[in-house]
């Protein structure tokens, strides 16, 4: 029986006006992938922060390893591991430096640190550039040298803010694969990531947060299955007519319109449900140009949640802001 | 206490020797203003008669080995006021996050980066002061091998005080603004009323009642009498200006470069204790 170790009861913290998370409440088990996912701004960086003791717990209980973030703030920090959103990383250090810098202010005897430090190198293949000031590493090799750094200590809890934004498909399976290593060996992953195929593969357990607010909870099964159980994408010569009609159909629990057709979610089994569909459609001679059904994604539970308006900021800015200036 | 902070300490190092430019720099330029500036006005004032006027039995220093001291002083105020814009550094494009999620107490990052300073300072305090005996200043003259080394852990233990106020200064500065150019601005705000109030280049016996009040409670002011004191003695004359110190001045002197660094000491702990960076 797995047991919570992080407990997070009515988290609330402001900046200033702003309620970046607002009355939040979950809890992740020992040992699983838990991701935290949101649109940019929704306050999962916040919540991480106060996580590590970064920010004051504001309002609410947190709980991590058991021990407060406001009693036991080195207990906290003694157990976990951070790899934060931004590049943490001394540019003129070399890669040797950064994990053994880690090391010792961790306060780990010599010997472990030096074992370690062998042992994560080879783990993330930068044995290449032990000496290697970061600054001259590309920005994958950066990132799976700070993965290492947060593994240097063995914490129990290791905190992923976005771990692959801005890297190649393959750097991503890599670090995928770290990932789930890391992870066997019995480390408990807390995530966050724009990338739904990353939570997907990844994640044991998900939740969506959105402007402070937790709204949905589950498995990437559970989430997909709540949104129902196919989807269809169509495009006619009149759409608005067609979605009164689809509207009114049963087995079709959503219909939205976009700019490219009408999208359909479906409570029932997709190849009974759609040539209903289709010929009631036909029936008012409305002309059908594209059909296309597929099973719901975890990209189209997280629109469903957290809608289509772009957020402040796009992931494409935020890949932007890690880099230096 | 852990040794957390000799980690802090041991990466400060590491970056004062890396930038090889820069440690070029750090070391030529005040060796560089002893030789330009010190040769120039040395044969200035010691031309100039009316100058130095000498009082019989009294040691007569010229201006090279005058001002000698007073470079000295300067150099760790510069190598100090600016040695905490790196943790500005740290803090918008480095590794102070990583330090302040770790475990380590933060007040460890001040006790690192101020023994870096002192560190630095007393590099290139020495060096100067070598490349000082070479070009002909007259430190130390008459004392013996015994009296000389006393005199050389005197000046050591004002430079030391000395930058530990700076660095901490500095320090505490950069951990509670957000920008480089507040810093720097602060900085040469600073520099110039620091050396021209002190009695590093000239004597300030000459000066109106409000510049030496003024002069009287700026730390260089102190630590130049710390190093005069030690290496040239109690009792001299310098362009025109009788110099003497008792015992007791010189530890009022280190008195005051303690408060000092126990004041901006404090200044620095108390950013340090509250310092997030998210
Ligand atoms: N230091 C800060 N000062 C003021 N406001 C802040 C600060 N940090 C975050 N915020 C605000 O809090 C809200 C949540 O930000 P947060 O960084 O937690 O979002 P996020 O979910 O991590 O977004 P992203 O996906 O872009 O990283 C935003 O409105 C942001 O502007
Ligand atoms: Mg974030």
């Amino acid at each position: 029986m797995a047991s919570a170790i992080i407990e997070v009861t009515d988290l609330e913290h402001s900046f200033g006006d702003v309620k970046a998370v607002d009355k939040v409440s979950f809890t992740v088990e020992e040992g699983e992938i838990f991701s935290f996912l949101g649109p940019n701004g929704a306050g999962k960086s916040t919540t991480i922060n106060v996580l590590t003791t970064q920010l004051p717990c504001q309002k609410g209980i947190v709980r991590v390893c058991g021990f407060d973030v406001r009693t036991n703030r080195q207990a906290v920090k003694k157990s976990i591991g951070v790899v934060f959103q931004d590049e943490v990383l001394d540019r003129d250090m070399t890669v040797r430096e950064t994990l053994e810098f880690h090391g010792r202010i961790y306060s780990m005897p010599r010997s472990e640190r030096l074992a370690r430090e062998t042992e994560l190198i080879e783990l993330v293949e930068l044995e290449q550039k032990l000496n290697v000031r970061t600054k001259h590493l590309s920005g994958g090799m950066k990132r799976r040298l700070e993965i290492a750094r947060g593994l240097m200590t063995r914490p129990r809890v290791l905190f992923l803010d976005e771990p692959t934004i801005g890297l190649d498909p393959q750097t991503r399976l890599k670090i995928w694969d770290y990932i789930k290593g890391i992870n066997e060996e019995g480390t408990t992953i807390f995530l966050t990531t724009h990338y739904m195929d990353e939570a997907d593969t990844l994640s044991d357990r998900i939740e969506i947060i959105d402007y402070g607010k937790i709204i949905a909870t589950g498995t990437s099964d559970s989430l997909k299955n709540t949104l129902g159980e196919d989807m269809i994408y169509l495009q006619t010569g009149d759409d608005d007519r067609a979605l009164g009609l689809a509207e009114s159909m049963s087995d079709v629990t959503g219909v939205k319109k976009t700019s490219k057709g009408l999208e359909l979610i479906l409570s029932a089994d997709g190849g009974r449900v759609m040539p209903k569909i289709l010929s009631s459609i036909g029936k008012e001679s409305i002309e059908i140009l594209s059909v296309r059904m597929k099973k719901p994604s975890l990209d189209d539970v997280f629109v469903h949640y957290t809608g289509r308006e772009l957020r402040a900021e796009s992931a494409e800015n935020a890949f932007h802001r890690r880099r230096r200036h | 206490m852990g040794r957390e902070f000799l980690t802090v300490y041991w990466r400060e190092m590491i970056r004062f020797v890396r930038f090889k430019g820069q440690l070029f720099a750090a070391l030529v330029q005040p060796a560089l203003w002893l030789l330009l500036f010190g040769i120039a006005m040395t044969s200035n004032f010691d031309s100039n008669p009316f100058a130095m006027p000498t009082i019989p039995g009294v040691v007569s220093v010229d201006y090279l080995t005058f001002m000698a001291a007073g470079v000295m002083a300067m150099t760790a105020l510069f190598t100090c006021l600016f040695g905490g814009m790196g943790l500005l550094f740290d803090k918008n494009w480095g590794i102070m996050k990583e330090m302040l999620a770790s475990p380590m107490p933060s007040y460890h990052i001040q006790i690192g980066v101020g023994l870096g300073g002192v560190t630095k300072s007393f590099i290139q305090v020495g060096l100067i002061m070598v490349f000082g005996l070479v070009l002909g200043v007259k430190f130390f003259l008459g004392f013996s091998a015994l009296e000389t080394v006393f005199a050389v852990l005197g000046i050591f233990a004002f430079i030391m005080i000395f930058s530990a106020g700076f660095i901490f200064l500095s320090a505490g500065l950069a951990m509670r603004v957000e920008s480089m150019e507040s810093v720097q601005a602060m900085m040469t705000l600073l520099t110039l009323p620091l050396m021209f109030s002190s009695n590093a280049l000239y004597s300030t016996s000459s000066f109106p009642v409000w510049l030496q009040t003024i002069s009287s409670v700026n730390p260089l002011t102190y630590l130049v009498n710390g190093i005069r004191y030690f290496a040239l003695g109690n009792d001299f004359t310098a362009m025109g200006t009788h110099y003497e110190y008792t015992g007791g001045e010189i530890a009022l002197s280190f008195a005051v470069l303690l408060v000092f660094a126990g004041l901006t000491f404090v200044f620095a702990w108390r950013a340090f204790r509250t310092a997030k960076v998210t």
